[in-house]
């Protein structure tokens, strides 16, 4: 039960993760180069560049530890349904992690390809699917918060 | 470019850059050979042309009219009558009719009542029309000579024609350059002179076509000449042509004809601007730029413009457009007979070429120039009629409505199984897009900015259908022989995508223009009124700007972050025991003793030189010490500099250090034991040197570095080289390379990469440190000075290429495209900034680039849509230039047009590279598959969707018809192949090269040229700079083309093999190898002998222009029957089956198999 609070808790945690790094992506790669006239120092706007990708992989990896968490409690509060519908996602993130570009820090993205078309349209496919998940997931873990508060 | 930053950057008050840059171009313009703006001049002309064609229209309107008409009758007819009147627009125009001030009323006027007004205009025209008619060829020529087709150039060539006809013209156009200085005077000196100046013209003007000064005659006939500008405004007007019909000028298509008619107007606005000329300094450029930059843009300043033709490199030429246009002027000043002008400039017309072709041009790239001959030219062989002479001006519109009824030689059908000479003799010309023919003329050169498909489909559905690849394939920075320089307070361009006015862009009226891109409607800055090639006002449409596809601005203060950076170089050298042992210290510091004084640059260029092996070494090269210090750190963990500010020495004050350094330093490891190799530390000390001020950085490699950060193990198996049944080990295997390129790239500088490497030096790793910093990579396999001449002799040569090239410092590039299209990949060395931003730390003149595009937007209502490149960079010289290409391609709506414009070179091109990068991100067997598939796939789609007969057999049009041949050649390539023993850094270069040279030099790279050499003539033979070219037939790359009694003279691009036969004619072996028999010819022969005999001369003639051809040396190496080199020179043989691959017929029924399917 209080395994459900808590995932309640850290959800809307990942969800503003997520959210912020779909949106950084949405707005500063697909900003409309219009009106560009604008005045970003190019190496200052190449830092940042860089740095967003930083903290893009700052949040990514919280999430993915975050999304372990939550499944170890699972496992430990014997939810088997609710552990059986992370798995895959669980799954995903080992297989995403473990095909990461060669890197020496930890990360996923990679500066010099994340620009290119296609890696930037799945990434943030991704994002949005997630945040769809974690979205379904966090209302059926209220509903079954609540319905334990009340049935108890 | 990126406008962005511009602002911060005044913001904190960099004033005093400002000062140097605007001070500086003015001197620095001045100085140069004013020059060549002669030849943009020519545009002016344009208009003219610009007529004619919107009548033939684009296909786009079926209903038009004309098409029928004959190619010349068609212009006289209606449109070009009426479009007469509509010159009116443009106050000068109409002079013979309007003359004076007339002419203004009538525009005026026009607007309400136009009706009543043409008439009179019409009665007048008829003149003019004759005149015109003469003088329609001439425009179209002038104009294509001009830079655009750099290559081409010499038209004017430096014989150049001063011959007596010239003389009178050319008195003319020193007027234009003495103009250039009195305009300038007014505008540089007080800027409120300026404005009088320019009424007192525009007022001359009106009265006519009088022109003030005589000289002018040249320029105003032409330019009277109806407004050029509305290139693509082509037919949208035709039902209101006969009454407005002139106006169109400002019709771009879209622009919706009753825009047009409220444009009259414009007329109008030229008389305001006489009187209100000291109008603000528009805030065009961007508005917020300008706000916080008021100094520089006075209003006074009007464009100077002028053409430093040495900007291009080699620019000998360049002083001579101006006679050349004379000449061309002389010829239109006289309203001779129309028919004699026609004919003799029909066969102009086309081309960019034919005169130049003749004349040479001087040093440039004759090659080039060889190919270029074949775009114009040569349509014949697979272009729509658009190419032809006469028919030409018709063609366009012809070629587009008439398709279903006549297939297109592009479309014509062949079957692959059976024909199978289908190489042309020469090199593969370019398709020309099929568009107006005056918009054709000034588009962009094909070496420079070139598209996948010349006709663009319009919409992503359609493209998937025709399954071919889309994109844009770039040399933007190419050593142009010819090219326009502006220098001009403000540039132009759009408010809101930031587009360069650019001459698809169209004139509403006199004071507003239409983005191309955006569509935006934008005002005419007063300063862009004035003409200051033809020092006419109110012409904005015949700027140079407007006339010219290619043009290169000197950037004003807004343009730079900070005070343009000094050229600086420095150089990183291995001088381990290995390194030691290869030799090359020696050639690099003879050639850099040799070369020291044309290093790129002025008196603030810096030079440095760090050496290492196990141990980091800098040389103090401080003013005043007698003789270079050596600084050794030894802590390699820890990097630092020992003394910052004497390790980069300016090289004027330091020479002669730097020159006893030079002399020292092959000497000085001459007994070094130490094996080991920290390059990555030296790399990060060469990093804190360079990254205060940026600059290149060159580095020296010779083995894998195997020490301290950046150490990197073999990860090379050489006995899987052939059996693997996957390649492993194609991507890096650190990211530090990686990691210290971004950290580069973002203080500007670059890192060029020397690989000479006998040994697996893991350049799948090494090679990021230059993709990412835009530095470029040399690669010379198993280098030695004593066993290896010819890579010695190719190093030395890539060594002067690369020290004395132009070179552009903390250059970034953007790629703008219509509103519909987007930018999906960018291929080559660089870092992506942004979707449509490349930062590049160093541009070089012999970098590609390549552009996947997708289309985002259905592009319905569009007839014509366009690419533009701008790359802005600060020079040698410490100015921030722009260098700004455009293009425009028709947009098409069936799957058969886009077929008919399919250039399968540029698509060859693009799927390298898109292959490339899946052999890397996935395995190479995807790759390759993925490019059959490709093959395929567009094969197929013909056939289904196009061909209406089915036949048996492999069934491709005439344009694809090299696309499975050359499909084959990538899949054998060094790069894609399998089954071969090939060494990872081969393999792995040969993919760095196809990514990173321009599309010239890869196609070579991946079907090499196979001549037959041992029979020479002169038939045929190319005449440059005196010298008698020959030029023998391309041959197929077949055993079955080599015969025991010839010698077949290979072009592999970076090497050429001359196979000697074994019953080669003696006569040969004696008098081109001077040896007397065929077991005579030495093993290891690299040189053609300098004999004094014709075969020799001639053999050694064309050998000698295929390597002008490039900027790399291309080694020789003869080979017999028994030499080593002889599997290397029948790998290339890709037209014939080897253990592991599949034969070219054979490849072909694979394909017919999958086809059919």
């Amino acid at each position: 039960m209080e395994c459900e609070f808590l995932s309640v808790c850290f959800y809307i945690a990942i969800i503003l993760f997520l959210q912020i790094i779909a949106f950084d992506e949405l707005k500063t790669d697909y900003k409309n180069p219009i009106d560009q006239c604008n005045t970003l120092n190019p190496t200052v706007e190449k830092v940042k560049k860089i740095k967003r990708v930083k903290i893009a992989l700052k949040l990514v990896l919280p999430e993915y530890l975050i999304h372990f968490f939550f499944c170890v409690m699972f496992f430990c509060a014997a939810e088997w349904l609710t552990l059986c519908l992370n798995l895959p996602l669980l799954a995903y993130h080992v297989w995403r992690y473990m095909s990461r570009p060669v890197m020496s820090c930890p990360g996923l993205y990679d500066p010099t390809t994340i620009m290119n078309a296609d890696i930037l349209a799945y990434c943030q496919k991704e994002g949005w699917c997630k945040l769809a998940f974690y979205l379904l997931s966090f209302f059926y873990y209220l509903y079954g918060m609540i319905y334990v508060l009340v049935s108890s | 470019m990126s406008t962005a930053g511009f602002n911060s950057q005044n913001g904190t008050g960099t004033g005093q850059t400002y000062a140097n840059g605007p001070s500086q171009n003015p001197v620095a313009l001045q100085q140069l050979p004013g020059v060549s703006y002669g030849m943009t001049h020519q545009p002016s002309y344009n208009p003219m042309p610009a007529k004619a064609p919107p009548p033939t229209g684009p296909g786009l309107y079926p209903s038009a009219p004309y098409q029928p008409v004959p190619p010349v009758s068609s212009y006289q007819p209606g449109p070009q009558i009426t479009s007469y009147p509509s010159s009116p627009g443009q106050p000068l125009l109409p002079r013979p009719p309007l003359s004076g001030p007339p002419s203004h009323t009538p525009p005026q006027s026009a607007s309400p009542s136009p009706g009543p007004r043409m008439p009179p205009a019409q009665a007048t025209p008829p003149p003019p029309a004759v005149s015109s008619s003469s003088y329609y060829p001439s425009p179209q020529q002038p104009m294509a000579p001009a830079w655009q087709y750099n290559t081409a150039p010499p038209p004017m060539g430096p014989p150049t024609s001063i011959s007596t006809p010239p003389r009178g013209p050319v008195a003319n156009h020193v007027n234009p350059a003495a103009s250039l200085a009195e305009p300038l005077p007014p505008s540089s000196a007080p800027y409120s002179t300026a404005p009088p100046p320019r009424v007192s013209q525009s007022v001359t003007q009106p009265p006519g076509p009088g022109m003030p000064p005589t000289s002018m005659l040249g320029y105003t006939q032409p330019g009277t000449a109806p407004p050029p500008m509305n290139p693509m405004v082509p037919n949208t007007y035709q039902p209101g042509r006969p009454a407005y019909g002139p106006p169109p000028t400002g019709p771009s298509p879209i622009g919706p004809p009753p825009i047009m008619k409220p444009t009259p107007p414009p007329t109008g606005p030229p008389v305001a601007n006489t009187t209100p000329p000291p109008p603000k300094g528009d805030a065009q450029c961007g508005g917020a730029v300008n706000s916080t930059v008021p100094p520089t843009e006075s209003d006074g300043q009007e464009g100077d413009i002028e053409c430093p033709g040495a900007v291009a490199g080699n620019g000998p030429q360049a002083s001579n457009s101006y006679n050349h246009v004379d000449n061309k002027m002389a010829g239109l000043a006289q309203p001779g007979p129309p028919g004699r002008h026609l004919g003799h400039y029909p066969s102009l017309p086309p081309g960019y070429q034919n005169a130049s072709a003749p004349h040479g041009t001087s040093s440039m790239h004759p090659a080039m120039q060889a190919a270029m001959q074949p775009y114009t030219q040569a349509p014949q062989p697979y272009q729509q009629p658009p190419g032809g002479p006469g028919p030409a001006q018709l063609s366009p519109s012809l070629a587009a409505m008439s398709l279903q009824s006549s297939t297109p030689e592009a479309l014509r059908v062949v079957n692959l199984l059976q024909e199978r000479n289908l190489l042309p003799p020469t090199p593969v010309p370019a398709p020309t897009p099929c568009l107006p023919q005056d918009l054709q003329k000034i588009n962009c050169n094909p070496e420079v900015f070139r598209c996948t498909l010349t006709s663009i489909p319009q919409t992503q559905s359609l493209l998937n259908k025709a399954k071919m690849p889309l994109g844009l394939l770039l040399h933007p920075f190419k050593d142009l022989s010819q090219l326009p320089v502006v220098t001009s307070s403000t540039i132009v361009r759009c408010r809101s995508c930031r587009t360069y006015i650019n001459p698809f862009v169209s004139f509403l009226d006199q004071r507003r223009w239409k983005c191309n891109l955006c569509y935006r409607v934008n005002d005419v800055p007063e300063e862009f009124m004035y003409n200051p090639v033809s020092r006419s006002y109110g012409e904005p449409h015949k700027r140079p700007e407007v006339q010219n596809a290619t043009i290169e601005f000197i950037a004003p203060s807004e343009y730079m972050l900070r005070p343009p950076q000094p050229a600086v170089y420095l150089f990183v050298l291995d001088v381990s025991h290995n390194a030691v042992e290869t030799g090359y210290l020696n050639v690099f510091c003879q050639s850099l003793l040799d070369n020291i004084n044309a290093l790129p640059g002025d008196s603030r260029t810096k030079v440095g030189f760090i050496t290492f092996d196990s141990t980091i070494h800098f040389y103090n090269l401080q003013e005043g010490l007698s003789q270079p210090q050596m600084l050794i750190v030894s802590d390699i963990e820890d990097i630092f500099l020992p003394t910052p500010d004497s390790l980069l020495v300016n090289l004027n004050e330091c020479k002669e250090l730097v020159q006893d350094l030079l002399k020292s330093l092959p000497t000085l490891f001459g007994k070094t034991m130490e094996t080991q190799s920290a390059l990555g530390s030296a790399l990060q000390a060469a990093f804190k040197l360079l990254s205060p001020t940026g600059g290149r950085m060159s580095v020296f490699q010779t083995q894998l570095p195997n020490l301290g950060v950046g150490a990197l193990q073999s990860r090379e198996d050489p006995n899987q080289r052939a059996s693997a049944k996957d390649i492993q080990h194609l991507s890096p295997a650190t990211d530090f390379y990686k990691k210290l390129a971004l950290d580069c790239s973002g203080q500007q500088v670059a890192v060029d990469l020397f690989l000479l490497s006998a040994q697996y030096c893991d350049l799948a790793s090494l090679g990021c440190i230059s993709r990412y910093s835009a530095g470029s990579v040399y690669y010379y396999p198993s280098y030695h000075h004593q066993h290896s001449p010819a890579q010695v002799e190719r190093f030395q040569k890539d060594l002067k290429r690369y020290l004395t090239r132009k070179i552009g410092f903390e250059a970034v590039m953007r790629i703008r495209c219509t509103k519909g299209l987007s930018i999906h990949t960018f291929h080559g060395n660089f870092f992506v900034r942004s979707t449509d931003l490349l930062s590049l730390p160093n541009v070089n003149p012999d970098a590609g680039f390549a552009v996947q595009m997708s289309i985002e937007d259905n592009l319905d209502d569009m007839q014509v849509v366009s690419f533009q490149a701008a790359l802005l960079y600060t020079s040698s010289k410490g100015e921030r230039r722009i260098r700004v290409h455009t293009l425009c391609l028709p947009v098409v709506s069936s799957l058969s047009d886009i077929f008919s414009g399919a250039d399968v070179q540029a698509m060859t091109g693009l799927l390298a590279c898109m292959a490339v990068d899946r052999s890397v991100t996935a395995s190479l067997s995807d790759a390759r598959d993925a490019m059959t598939n490709a093959a395929i796939d567009s094969l197929t789609s013909y056939r289904q969707s196009v061909l209406t007969i089915q036949q048996p057999g492999l069934l491709a049009p005439a344009c694809l018809r090299l696309f499975p041949l050359y499909i084959l050649a990538l899949l054998k390539q060094k790069a894609f192949r399998t089954g071969t023993s090939t060494r990872l850094d081969d393999r792995v270069f040969a993919m760095c090269q196809l990514k990173y040279q321009p599309l010239f030099y890869a196609m070579l790279m991946i079907h090499p040229a196979l001549y037959r050499v041992d029979d020479l003539t002169d038939e045929g033979a190319l005449n440059i700079n005196e010298r008698t070219i020959p030029q023998p037939r391309v041959l197929q790359l077949s055993v079955e083309k080599l015969s025991r009694e010839g010698a077949f003279l290979m072009d592999t691009g970076t090497v050429m093999y001359l196979w000697i036969g074994r019953n080669c004619h003696p006569n040969f072996l004696t008098q081109v190898l001077g040896v007397p028999n065929y077991a005579a010819v030495p093993e290891n022969l690299y040189l053609l002998p300098e004999l004094d005999t014709a075969e020799s001369q001639r053999t050694r003639a064309f050998v000698c222009w295929l390597r002008d051809q490039r900027p790399f040396y291309p080694s020789l190496h003869v080979i017999r029957d028994e030499s080593q080199l002889k599997a290397n020179f029948m790998q290339n043989m890709i037209e014939d089956r080897t253990a592991s691959a599949l034969s070219y017929y054979e490849f072909l029924l694979h394909l017919q198999q999958q086809i059919s399917k």
